[in-house]
């Protein structure tokens, strides 16, 4: 987790708070009021197989800035004794969140910048099934969709288009390219992201991103935007090469250098003497 | 006679008894036009025009200027059942049920990207060689016209399909008209009929669009032809070209066959091009929602610079007596690229005014020879390309993981510190290639070939330039004018000069700056003779002949 | 010195006009080698046309064809664009390998005749123009000149007043949105009523209207109510809230704002949730809604309007009253 976003997880912390009654992280979001959806809240039933693996990983790789007991590193601590790097608390933030930040290779941070980038995954399936798990336990939180969840096949593509239109492509194009956010942060290219991590984005809002709950955006419309996104990145282009489908500047680049290029260099030979 | 040639003479007979064409075309049929590739730029943007005509009947037969809402129900599936105006969904009608519909709406907007291009770069060849000169200024405010009626027909297309692109460019162009001082909120009222987005705009621009607009540019560019023809085309200096010449090939055959060939290479290239590439994939969009955007909404290339313009300026307004001037709209919108036009229209008489020249110029200035206007047009070249990248700071951003606010910051820096730095830089480098000219014309070229004089002094012997070049390097003379000199601050009858007439000498200091005097022919012809000894002395006459 | 030298370049010894020949004058082979070549240009050209009156009937519009470096793109507009420009491009260069092989490519010159007229001609129409002056009596009948000049600058009234019913008056139609109080809030798209509870902490309702949009829209036929009318929620702890425009604006944390920016009117929803920015992606003008939702980049000069809200009965969100400054673009009469 990078240093500048102590409150990433929190509001899916919130989500446990309320609907467990815990109050191990204060009074501050009792205010909010009630928040959770009870569907979205599902405490770990995991093997203690699974828990046990999930526990070594979690201290060999995640305590050191999220914490031992996943109560986090606050900024204001690092660099006295032991912690290097501060990391929000992952009580709460439920396995869905766990299941996006490692399996999409952001979790472990490795750089640290404006933005934690996708890579490589340093765990494998099961490993990341045992730390999700291993978190989940703690408190109930987003869940890892089903198999279930992820059937579109009854999903509306033209509705998926005008939700995606409306609370995607602001930040992430028409075409689900990605797109700039200020000063260095921005929008990843989702079109070839899979589906269950899409889920997972709309549903925890890793870094920049909002949350997109199950009340803003049911399962179902969600079902419906994952088509329209893999739509994109499946259908043909009809009319030839989609040039990143980023709109008219590389359509501008393209006529200055090839259009012109190409018209230019007949010139040249039409006014060349022959020999 | 052959039957051909009868059949010639037959028609000839016919159209001259009944038109005098006759004249005309003897004077005409072999008249010359210079050769260079230069001078096909603009014929690039001819045909491109005239391919958007072409085209754009074609699509007239299929498009539905309409905002009625109508439910889509064709053939591409992810749309199907979505609410859009009649326009866009008559645009996805000729896009995807209409055999080669596609192809021609990429082919009309491919050849509008080019056209506005060709125009741009045909006419900095016009400014940096001089073109626009004695007797061609009004061909070239001709051509100023023709350029912002191109980008204005470019916009007006733009936006017809009714996508998310083009609504929100259609948006962007109402807050400006909304940005007005005192009719703007009118102005966009009737413009619109009512208030944003109405339905009463797209069937407006629609015959603004493929009516007005054409109707004036074609009307244009024939006066733009016309002059073109009847003064005859400028030439670049070389071996037997004079300023009261017009050295090249004849109409008939060879430009018919090169012009006219040229016309199916243009259209030839866009079709290749709309056949491989994408353009404005509208259904990607989706239909215009005044509530819904998409990341990195830019317009098309030629109104990049304006947009970009609009993102980085700051956000100055002014409220005054409860009146608000939105700076911050106006400058970048408006006020700057008035300006902008005003002084390109301009120019042939700014310049002319700093040289006193009253010439006329049908020889072509190589750009050193006119370090100022050279200096010129690469400092509004630089304010111009800044801009353009501004307009793709979001992408730029995104592609190279930079902040977007540095962009603009760094943007904003350089709009003020890099023209005119390229300006000095620019004027300075064609001066030193003026000189190294004037050197190459009074010493000769340098050979390579060290010699020992008598002395223990090495020296590089120079060698005379050949004819071709000398023709190329002499034109410089054409190219310069005497500064204009201040009269005396107080004449023989102590009379004090009138003020009339300083900011002519000021102007002409700052343009003749530096100048570089061509030689004489005398000295020319000292300075060749004296390399052409020089040469003798390592190489006896006849082993070297001249060189470039 | 140089001002009167008009190109005096014989002295410089560049007057003569080189020529060289090219192998297609020397070598009749070569001249029979490009008239074969531009006659195959010219039959290539030939048979693209067919092919294009070929892949018109026999290519599908879903055809697809997986090309290296493009990928799959359309075959219907691939092969018809390809049939049509090559049966262009091929006749363009065969004619023009033509005009370069085969046709005499010795330069010709042509003098320049000065179109100027001389000065006798130029007295003349000066004189004529004044001759017709003269006769017309312009000059000296004011009466006449001043009443045609009035005609002619009242002229163009009728045809700019005309214009006049292109569209209603503006009036004050920029302040007024559809908001009133206990206008309900609605998501855009699936129009579903919003509770508090619905929204999460760092949670987005990227669109929002007024329930009675949807009904506004179909009796007026058009968007317009739309354009000024969108909102965002968004939620935040309520000590995150440094500041609001208007005073317990908010409900629990959760704010709205109008979705239209204020600078040229596009809509933005780019929120990020951790620092609370708002970005326009037109122009880059980004708002702080933690802080008013004023603007603290780009070319902006108005901070986003806020509408209050607060819960109805059955504890839907609803607005508290409508906005209290105009939405959108800034105009001439705004203040």
């Amino acid at each position: 987790m990078s240093s500048e976003s102590p409150r990433r997880r929190r509001p899916t912390a919130a989500l446990a708070l309320v609907t467990v009654g815990l109050i191990l992280m204060g009074g501050l979001y009792a205010a909010a009021g009630s928040l959770a959806s009870p569907a979205q809240a599902e405490t770990s039933e995991a093997s203690p197989a699974l828990l046990e693996e999930g526990s070594v990983l979690y201290k060999e790789g995640c305590s050191s800035c999220h914490g031992l007991n996943l109560e986090g590193v606050p900024a204001d601590s690092v660099g006295k004794g032991n912690p290097k790097q501060n990391g929000p608390s992952l009580i709460g933030v439920g396995a869905a969140a766990v299941d996006f930040q490692v399996s999409t290779g952001r979790m472990p941070v490795g750089a640290t910048g404006q933005q934690v980038v996708a890579g490589r995954s340093s765990y494998n399936e099961e490993e990341v099934a045992a730390l999700a798990a291993y978190v989940a336990s703690f408190a109930p939180g987003p869940a890892i969709p089903s198999e279930e969840d992820l059937d579109t096949t009854d999903a509306s593509l033209a509705e998926g288009g005008e939700l995606f239109r409306t609370n995607c492509a602001q930040c992430h194009n028409f075409a689900a390219q990605g797109g700039a956010l200020s000063n260095g942060t921005y929008a990843p290219a989702i079109d070839p992201s899979r589906p269950d991590h899409i889920w997972e984005a709309m549903l925890t809002g890793p870094q920049s991103m909002p949350v997109f709950n199950d009340t803003t955006i049911n399962p179902d419309e969600k079902k419906a935007i994952i088509k329209y996104i893999q739509n994109i990145n499946a259908a043909p282009s009809p009319g030839g090469a989609p040039l990143g489908t980023v709109g008219p500047v590389s359509e501008g680049l393209l006529i200055w250098t090839v259009g012109l290029g190409a018209l230019i260099a007949c010139s040249v030979w039409l006014g060349a003497k022959a020999k | 006679m052959s039957t051909t040639q009868r059949a010639v003479a037959t028609t000839t007979t016919w159209v001259d008894d009944r038109t005098g064409a006759g004249k005309w075309l003897k004077k005409n049929l072999r008249k010359v036009f210079p050769d260079h590739w230069s001078f096909m730029l603009g014929e690039i943007a001819l045909y491109s025009f005239i391919l958007c005509l072409l085209t754009g009947v074609y699509l007239t037969l299929f498009f539905n200027p309409s905002m009625k809402e109508v439910v889509y129900n064709g053939s591409y599936a992810p749309l199907n059942g979505i609410k859009m105006t009649q326009a866009y969904e008559s645009t996805l009608r000729v896009s995807f049920d209409v055999r080669g519909g596609l192809l021609v709406r990429q082919v009309h907007h491919w050849a509008a990207l080019l056209f506005v291009a060709a125009v741009s770069v045909h006419m900095l060849r016009v400014f940096f060689t001089g073109a626009f000169r004695k007797p061609r200024e009004l061909n070239w405010v001709i051509g100023v016209g023709l350029m912002t009626l191109a980008i204005l027909e470019g916009f007006a297309g733009y936006s017809l399909p009714d996508d998310l692109l083009s609504g929100t460019g259609l948006r962007i162009a109402q807050g400006i008209v909304l940005a007005i001082p005192l009719v703007g909120s009118y102005v966009s009222s009737f413009l619109f009929g009512g208030e944003f987005p109405g339905t009463d705009f797209i069937p407006r621009l629609y015959s603004i669009h493929i009516l007005l607009i054409p109707g004036i540019l074609l009307g244009m560019l024939t006066a733009h032809l016309l002059l073109v023809w009847y003064q005859k085309h400028t030439q670049f200096p070389g071996p037997g070209r004079t300023n009261k010449n017009v050295v090249g090939f004849p109409l008939f055959p060879v430009y018919v066959a090169k012009a006219g060939g040229f016309f199916f290479i243009v259209s030839g290239i866009i079709t290749l091009i709309a056949a491989m590439f994408t353009i404005n994939p509208i259904w990607l969009y989706g239909p215009y929602v005044p509530d819904q955007v998409t990341a990195g909404s830019q317009p098309d290339w030629y109104i990049g610079w304006l947009d970009g313009a609009v993102r980085v300026i700051p956000n100055w307004e002014t409220v005054l007596f409860g009146y608000n001037i939105s700076w911050n709209i106006l400058l970048p919108a408006l006020i700057i690229p008035g300006i902008m036009f005003t002084l390109l229209a301009l120019y042939p008489w700014i310049e002319a005014k700093a040289t006193g020249d009253k010439r006329e110029h049908h020889l072509l200035d190589r750009p050193r020879n006119a370090p100022t206007r050279t200096g010129l047009g690469a400092m509004g070249l630089t304010f111009y390309v800044l801009m353009w990248i501004s307009g793709g700071n979001d992408l730029i951003a995104q592609a190279f993981s930079w902040s977007i606010n540095s962009i603009t910051w760094t943007i904003r820096v350089l709009l003020i510190v890099l023209p005119p730095l390229v300006f000095v830089i620019t004027r300075r480098t064609c001066l030193g290639l003026q000189r190294r000219d004037r050197d190459k014309l009074l010493h000769g070229r340098e050979t390579g070939i060290i010699k020992r004089m008598p002395s223990g002094e090495y020296l590089e012997v120079h060698a005379p330039v050949s004819s071709a070049t000398r023709a190329k390097l002499v034109a410089s003379r054409e190219s310069d004018y005497a500064p204009i000199e201040a009269p005396p601050a107080v004449d023989a009858n102590g009379v004090k000069a009138p003020k009339k007439g300083r900011l002519g000498v000021k102007l002409s200091n700052f343009y003749f700056a530096n100048r570089v005097i061509p030689p004489t022919d005398e000295e020319i012809a000292e300075g060749q003779h004296h390399a052409a000894d020089d040469l003798e002395t390592v190489r006896p006459s006849g082993q070297i002949t001249s060189g470039h | 010195m140089s001002n009167d030298s008009s190109s005096e370049l014989e002295v410089a010894g560049a007057h003569e006009i080189e020529h060289a020949l090219r192998r297609s004058d020397t070598d009749p082979r070569a001249a029979q080698r490009a008239e074969r070549q531009v006659a195959i240009m010219f039959v290539g050209s030939v048979l693209a046309s067919i092919l294009f009156v070929v892949a018109f009937v026999s290519v599908k519009s879903t055809a697809v064809v997986d090309l290296p470096l493009i990928g799959r793109i359309g075959l219907q507009n691939l092969t018809l664009g390809v049939a049509s420009g090559l049966g262009l491009f091929l006749i363009g260069a065969g004619a023009i390998h033509w005009a370069r092989k085969l046709m005499s490519d010795e330069e010709i010159v042509d003098e320049r005749k000065s179109f100027a007229s001389d000065d006798e001609t130029r007295e003349a129409v000066v004189e004529s123009f004044h001759t017709g002056v003269e006769e017309s009596g312009v000059m000296k009948r004011p009466l006449i000149r001043r009443t045609l000049l009035a005609a002619m600058a009242l002229m163009p009234i009728p045809a700019i007043v005309m214009l006049r019913d292109l569209g209603p008056l503006p009036e004050t139609k920029a302040r007024e949105t559809l908001w009133r109080k206990g206008s309900r809030i609605v998501t855009d798209i699936s129009y579903r009523p919003i509770k508090p509870e619905d929204i999460p902490l760092g949670g987005l309702v990227a669109g929002a209207l007024p329930a009675d949009l949807k009904k506004v829209e179909e009796e007026e036929g058009n968007l317009n109510q739309r354009a000024k009318a969108a909102i965002i929620l968004v939620r935040m702890a309520p000590d995150e809230i440094r500041s609001q425009q208007i005073q317990d604006g908010d409900f629990q944390g959760i704010l709205a704002f109008s979705k239209i920016c204020t600078h040229l009117g596009c809509p933005i929803a780019l929120y990020e949730q951790r620092t609370k920015h708002l970005l326009c992606p037109c122009h880059q003008s980004t708002f702080d809604l933690a802080d008013d939702g004023n603007v603290i980049f780009g070319p902006s000069a108005r901070r986003l309007p806020q509408l209050a809200i607060e819960v109805d009965k059955e504890g839907y969100l609803v607005a508290k009253e409508g906005f209290q400054e105009p939405v959108g673009p800034s105009f001439w009469e705004r203040g």
